[in-house]
């Protein structure tokens, strides 16, 4: 069904508002924050004006209601992703699930399925946003672990020529993104995660471009571990999500000690609870968690698969007139092939810097710069790009305008004389 | 402000045709900086004593904003004394900090006052100051500041 963006559009108050020289928003950067609707700012001011009080804690009233909002929220994620409310651990973005994560693995004793040393290897790509490579990186350091990587094709997707040889019987662990940020380029599971079974190396997904974007099951998916951010998916800043196996966080020690998290606790030693209560240690992100559930309900209610068509048909659209800009070229598949709504690009004579500000006098926000995958940009031999990425309150008319903001924007640096 | 008081036609100019732009040999100390917001890079080589800035060269890639500025910073402190050229750097820098507010001091800064509007731009602040804060570094290594 297509979607009905003008009602969408309504829905979100940010839309409405005007910027600069009274131009109307145009919000071309959903791939760093989505905007949120409506919905979503309600249920967050509504927890506060009605229910806030501190979840699986106080014997009172609103006590109660502030646990059974917090742990319907956690219901309606698992629902989103067709994973185990139990499995479903509130974390403040992806950026910390993955942390967390790599650290719980860096805290695996000897004979533990995640234990790692000299012989292991954890495996990323080169398309990796900093947020799943560093983290490794520095579990790798920690562990003595060996790093290694996928490289892109000249698509900038991944190459995956040497899977065999990447993934071998020493590779422990694949994180890897499903969604470049940077190029779009959606990756291949199905051929990394039946190799991973293979050699019975952990796969862990870094969801945060494809959560918010399309239909996903973490079980058809056959992955371990799965992370994605509230606020690219219509949601509240502050509130993320670390998804794993059952059988696997059982094994998995935790990383975050503190209240909420034990069974029993001496001057000497505490024993954890169990999944996703040893993973939430503290006073949670509870208004976080509700505005994360009305934000995944506002997306299902539309249908991921409807959001995923729109977005596909608007890249479509965009790959079409992009290729008519002279002088641009796009970073990424040139066709909507396994690609999603993020499209990077780069304009002879003109440094992405300069074409966002231009951009941005005509109300077009557009983000340039490395994307936070420097890596990436270094094997390209780029410093940046200029980077629209589209959501389900886009429509074609926003690809228009930002085709007429390039083109003014190469009259006005590239007049002739300069 | 529109895209025309930010973007100058000088500040243009020196994006086409950057001054000093080519690394002098064998220089009293190198220094790179980046700016790690958006990748932008530059190379400065500094030859200098107490009494003058004998050479300032420099190399880089960056935007429009980043690299017209670190062309007309190295003409104007080129030949200047470390004072003086102190002098030039912290009024540039007040005049970036100065949220719009000043037009920036046309006998210090010469060329340099065409940044004026950039300090309305939070985000093109540190853009503007790249090459100067390679200079500040620069001289500070060299132990004329
Ligand atoms: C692919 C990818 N991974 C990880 C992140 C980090 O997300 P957050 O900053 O919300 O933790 C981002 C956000 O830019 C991203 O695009």
């Amino acid at each position: 069904m297509p979607l009905d963006v003008s009602t969408i559009k309504a829905d979100f108050p940010i839309l409405q508002r005007k910027v600069r020289h009274d131009n109307p928003l145009i919000y071309l950067d959903s791939g760093a924050t989505s905007q949120k609707p409506i919905q979503v700012i309600d249920a967050v001011s509504n927890f506060y004006k009605n229910h806030n009080s501190a979840v699986h804690r106080g014997a009172h009233l609103i006590a109660e209601e502030a646990t059974d909002a917090y742990e319907g929220a956690r219901e309606k994620v698992a629902k989103f992703i067709d994973g185990d409310p139990d499995e479903v651990i509130f974390t403040k973005s992806a950026t910390e699930s993955l942390n967390a994560l790599a650290y719980s693995i860096g805290n695996a004793a000897k004979g533990s399925p995640f234990y790692l040393d000299e012989n292991s290897e954890i495996l990323v790509s080169e398309l990796e946003h900093h947020a799943n490579l560093i983290p490794w990186q520095e579990l790798a350091k920690r562990t003595g672990a060996k790093l290694t990587w996928f490289e892109i094709d000249e698509d900038v997707r991944l190459d995956y020529s040497n899977i065999d040889q990447l993934i071998n019987k020493k590779t422990k662990i694949i994180a890897i993104t499903h969604q470049s940020n940077v190029s779009g380029a959606i990756t291949d599971l199905p051929a990394i995660v039946e190799r991973a079974k293979v050699v019975g190396a952990l796969t862990i997904l870094d969801a945060c471009q494809s959560a918010p974007h399309m239909d996903i099951s973490v079980k058809k998916l056959g992955i371990d571990f799965y992370a994605f951010s509230g606020h690219k998916a219509v949601g509240p800043t502050g509130i993320g999500i670390l998804w794993g196996r059952t059988e696997l966080l059982d094994q998995l020690p935790p990383f975050l000690y503190g209240g909420s998290m034990v069974t029993s606790v001496t001057m000497t030693g505490a024993t954890f609870a169990k999944s996703p209560r040893k993973f939430e240690a503290g006073v949670p992100n509870m208004a976080g968690a509700v505005g994360l559930g009305v934000a995944l309900d506002y997306l299902s209610d539309i249908g991921m698969e409807n959001i995923h068509n729109h977005e596909i048909a608007l890249t479509q659209y965009s790959l079409e007139k992009l290729a008519q800009v002279e002088g641009l070229t796009v970073i990424g598949p040139k066709n909507v092939e396994m690609r999603g709504a993020v499209l990077s690009f780069t304009v002879d004579g003109i440094h992405p810097h300069d074409l966002g500000q231009a951009l941005d006098e005509n109300g077009i926000a557009v983000r340039t710069g490395h994307h936070c995958a420097w890596p990436l940009m270094k094997k390209m031999k780029l410093v940046a790009t200029t980077r629209a990425s589209l959501y389900l309150y886009n429509d074609f008319t926003d690809v228009d305008h930002l085709i007429t903001g390039i083109e003014s924007a190469k009259k006005f640096f590239l007049k002739s004389g300069r | 402000m529109n895209l025309e008081s930010l973007y100058q036609d000088l500040i243009l100019d020196h994006y086409k045709n950057p001054l000093n732009k080519k690394l002098a040999e064998n220089p009293g100390i190198s220094v790179h900086h980046v700016n790690p917001s958006c990748g932008d890079e530059v190379t400065l080589h500094l030859t200098g004593d107490r009494s003058e800035l004998k050479s300032v060269t420099w190399d880089g890639v960056g935007c429009s904003i980043s690299q017209a500025s670190t062309s007309v910073m190295s003409d104007l402190v080129q030949g200047k004394s470390p004072a003086q050229a102190e002098s030039i750097l912290n009024s540039f820098m007040e005049m970036m900090q100065s949220k719009g507010g000043s037009q920036g001091d046309l006998e210090l800064l010469g060329d340099g006052v065409a940044f004026s509007g950039v300090s309305k731009f939070p985000a093109r602040i540190k853009c503007a100051l790249l090459g100067w804060m390679a200079l500040k570094d620069a001289m500070v290594q060299l132990d004329l500041i």
